[in-house]
């Protein structure tokens, strides 16, 4: 199995973006790794300088690279980013259908796990089109992505991080803020990692990134590794966080190789998990939020 | 209409004294006979209860003094009144007008339900099915009663005679309808 | 005139629909093909055949939601719903999966197809890739668009939209939220259920009354203090010294106010949410939206009274039409 970087769904300053993928490249024993934005385009400007040079430098270490898509494509602007995306010479990761529609037929692309492929369907349409690689959704229950890892494409399924649980035109950092979502002077930089959102009986429930909101557990694949290799899946997903990510794809990556056993990584992985807790529900048919480790 | 507490006319206690006092396993046969009459004639019923056709069901008109517990079945429904709560696997409860509104159309449970006139306790499904089968079934409570003849109808009396006695209570379906 | 697009999720509601005006009824299947799969409600296939007949007898059309994601290794239920709803003589299905309108498109090529609002196609661009990839007809816009949007939009595409005006808001785009899953294994997109009431516990707290939803507080309230149902994405939550609803308030939409300016933008339907509401419900709100559409067709300002019954003493909001709600 191989190891994917997803896109970085947090919005870091431009240092720390380039840091993260210098280190990256450099250090972490991966085969692909996908940036670029995804939430927020308003976010881009900021870093968009840093994205060739990253791409020049991941490849000259050895590492496939795509760029992502946005995950909601509404404004003109973002149209245009999105038209343009399929034009830098990279593979584009399609996170919303609208890329797909710039993607000429014919040329290869990979889908990424905010699109919704639940059914041989749908991903025989897309590898039909030209989709060489798809990272399923994290809800999508095991007897489904054992369905799916049979097909043909390659498949990736979500391995450690926050999961991208809904998207919205409506920003919630701004609005935790009392700021309108024009004038949210990027608040969302003060949470790398999300900011938590909890009941009102003080239980961690989610966690809300700009327009994002993510689990507040940190889902891992760790246990479910052997079922999903047997079942033919291609991959493991992993999400950038703001602290101990190269540690985190080394354990994953020991891990694969039957080094260490799951009882490890999650011993190792537990101070670096954002929000401190564990969750693979959806990989074993319970809500998502529970862990079987 | 639809979002606030619509005003549900609720029993004042003296008008349900005679409740009281009535005998209610006779009135309990009488309603199960009205209730394995409907469920005849409007089999549908049963069919969108589903999964939850076995529960029992507990429909409390607070502002009587009595719980029906209600026990479906496609031939053998079984309606038991009880002075006290029974054992149920869902309960709904809320003034007797409430309850008949919902059942003629006159009222929207989700709205009865939001302003808490309407209370659901133990397996909601279970009441929503409930609530949805009935909603449905477009019954007339009034009139399947009134067809009820004999000493049957006569154990009823004092339960129709309190309904009657309140005005702005929904006991007949309050819209007509196109072929 | 606008096309006054009306939900029921039973025969009754249905007939109460058509009598109250309702130019086309939108409703599904009794299963998980159909994103209101709530118990006691929906269609069986002879239901739905005989609400067709009904609905084309009073000069209504019916649209057929089948508007989950098929699950893998069982896509044929999903497929029997097409091929059940046209054999009933649906006048269109709405679908929401990109597998399942490939499948339509080339199985049954004839059967009008409506783009669900659970796909999320929310620009000219997507909206026109389903247009020419699969002949889809008409688009139903999610709920994350301005008016202004809306008319950009129709200005560069060639198929039908249709915009919801009234009922309960999703603040999340459509399709693409698994909260609900997250918390009780449950989900819209597969199981065509959101905040599943098999989910909920109610608990009362001396005076207060909780709502549990797969074990998580959705929101506290005092004891007999009006509730809403607890969705998960309008719930009541603290994040970093704030507590209050984070994501949405428990308000549902209401853009009656805006149907002239959304007739401008060139919105050919006007759908109303509440599968899950009453008959009475759906007769009051039809029959309103009924006169507001004659209203603009004819010149006429709107019959704002009227519209105003409908939401009092709710929280009432136009949601995403408006810039200011993002």
């Amino acid at each position: 199995m191989e190891l994917t970087v997803g896109p970085n769904p947090f919005f870091w300053d431009a240092a720390s973006w380039r840091d993260f993928y210098s280190r990256l490249a450099d250090e972490a024993p991966v085969e692909r790794v996908v940036l670029g934005e995804l939430v927020c385009s308003k976010r881009l400007p900021f870093y968009q300088a840093e994205i060739p040079v990253a791409v020049e430098r991941l490849r000259a270490a050895g590492k496939a690279v795509a760029l992502t898509s946005l995950a909601l494509v509404t404004l003109k602007r973002e149209r245009n980013l999105t038209a343009e995306l399929v034009d830098a010479g990279v593979e584009v990761e399609v996170n919303d259908l609208t890329a797909l529609a710039h993607v000429p037929p014919g040329a290869a692309f990979s889908v990424g796990p905010l699109v919704n492929v639940y059914n041989e369907g749908t991903l025989g349409w897309l590898a039909g089109r030209g989709a060489a690689r798809v990272c399923l959704p994290p809800e999508l229950p095991p007897g489904s992505v054992e369905v799916l890892a049979k097909v043909g494409v390659p498949v990736e399924v979500w391995g450690w991080g926050r999961l991208p649980l809904a998207i919205s035109a409506r920003c919630y950092h701004a609005r935790l803020h009392d700021r309108a979502k024009d004038n949210c002077q990027f608040v969302c930089d003060r949470d790398p990692d999300g900011r938590a959102v909890d009941t009102l009986d003080g239980q961690r429930f989610l966690a809300v990134n700009g327009v994002q909101t993510l689990s507040a557990a940190c889902a891992s694949a760790a246990h479910s590794v052997e079922r999903l290799r047997e079942a033919g899946v291609a991959g493991l997903r992993l999400q950038p966080q703001s602290e101990g990510f190269v540690e985190i794809c080394k354990l994953f990556r020991a891990l694969l190789e039957g080094r260490i056993g799951p009882a490890e990584v999650d011993a190792k992985a537990r101070p670096l998990a954002p929000g401190g807790r564990f969750c693979d529900g959806f990989l074993t048919g319970a809500p998502g939020v529970a862990w079987s480790g | 209409m639809f979002g606030h507490a619509p005003e549900i006319p609720v029993f004042p206690g003296a008008m349900t004294a005679p409740l009281r006092l009535a005998p209610l396993a006779p009135m309990g046969v009488a309603l199960t006979l009205v209730a394995r009459r409907l469920i005849a004639r409007h089999p549908g019923l049963i069919a969108r209860l589903g999964e939850h056709g076995d529960k029992r069901f507990a429909i409390d008109p607070t502002d009587l003094p009595l719980t029906l517990l209600m026990h479906p079945h496609p031939t053998h429904t079984r309606i038991t009144l009880y002075r006290r709560p029974p054992e149920a696997d869902a309960r709904i409860a809320g003034p007797l007008a409430g309850l008949l509104g919902l059942v003629h159309g006159a009222y929207d449970g989700d709205a009865l339900f939001f302003s808490r006139d309407l209370v659901i306790e133990g397996d909601t499904s279970a009441a929503l099915a409930l609530r949805n089968a009935i909603d449905d079934a477009e019954l007339d409570l009034g009139a399947e009663i009134a067809a009820l003849a004999g000493p049957f109808g006569a154990v009823l009396a004092p339960l129709i005679a309190a309904m009657q006695r309140v005005s702005g209570v929904a006991l007949t379906r309050v819209e007509g309808g196109m072929a | 005139m606008m096309e006054l697009v009306c939900p029921a999720g039973t025969p009754a509601a249905l007939r109460a629909a058509v009598e109250a005006g309702a130019h086309a009824i939108y409703c599904g299947f009794a299963d998980e093909t159909n994103a209101r799969n709530f118990p006691g409600l929906n269609f069986s296939r002879e239901e739905l055949a005989d609400g067709i007949a009904f609905a084309h007898r009073h000069g209504a059309k019916v649209l057929v939601a089948i508007n989950t994601f098929p699950a893998a290794g069982r896509q044929a239920v999903w497929h029997r719903a097409v091929a059940d709803a046209e054999a009933a003589g649906a006048d269109a299905v709405i679908l929401a999966d990109l597998g399942l309108v490939a499948h339509v498109a080339e199985a049954h090529p004839g059967l009008r197809r409506h783009l669900s609002v659970q796909a999320a196609a929310a620009n000219p661009d997507v909206i026109n890739f389903y247009a020419e990839n699969f002949g889809v007809r008409r688009v139903v816009l999610p709920r994350v668009l301005t008016v202004a949007e809306i008319t950009a939009i129709n200005r560069e595409i060639d198929v039908e939209t249709e915009v919801f005006v009234f009922g309960g808001l999703c603040v999340m785009a459509e399709g693409r939220c698994s909260l609900s899953s997250y918390a009780t294994g449950l989900s819209p997109n597969m199981n065509g259920v959101c905040s599943p009431p098999s989910h909920v516990v109610y608990a009362e707290e001396g005076e207060t009354l909780a709502a549990r939803l797969g074990g998580f507080t959705i929101q506290k309230a005092a004891k007999g203090a009006p509730a809403p149902y607890p969705t998960l994405c309008k719930g009541c939550f603290s994040s970093g010294g704030v507590t209050g609803h984070v994501f949405e308030d428990p308000a549902s939409l209401d853009a009656s106010e805006l149907i002239p300016a959304l007739a401008k933008a060139g919105v050919t339907a006007l759908k109303i949410e509440g599968r899950q509401r009453s008959r009475a419900y759906v007769r009051e709100v039809v029959r309103s939206f009924r006169a507001a559409v004659e209203a603009v067709d004819a010149g006429r300002p709107l019959p704002v009274g009227q519209l105003a019954r409908l939401s009092e003493g709710q929280a009432a909001t136009t949601g995403a039409y408006a810039k200011t709600w993002r």
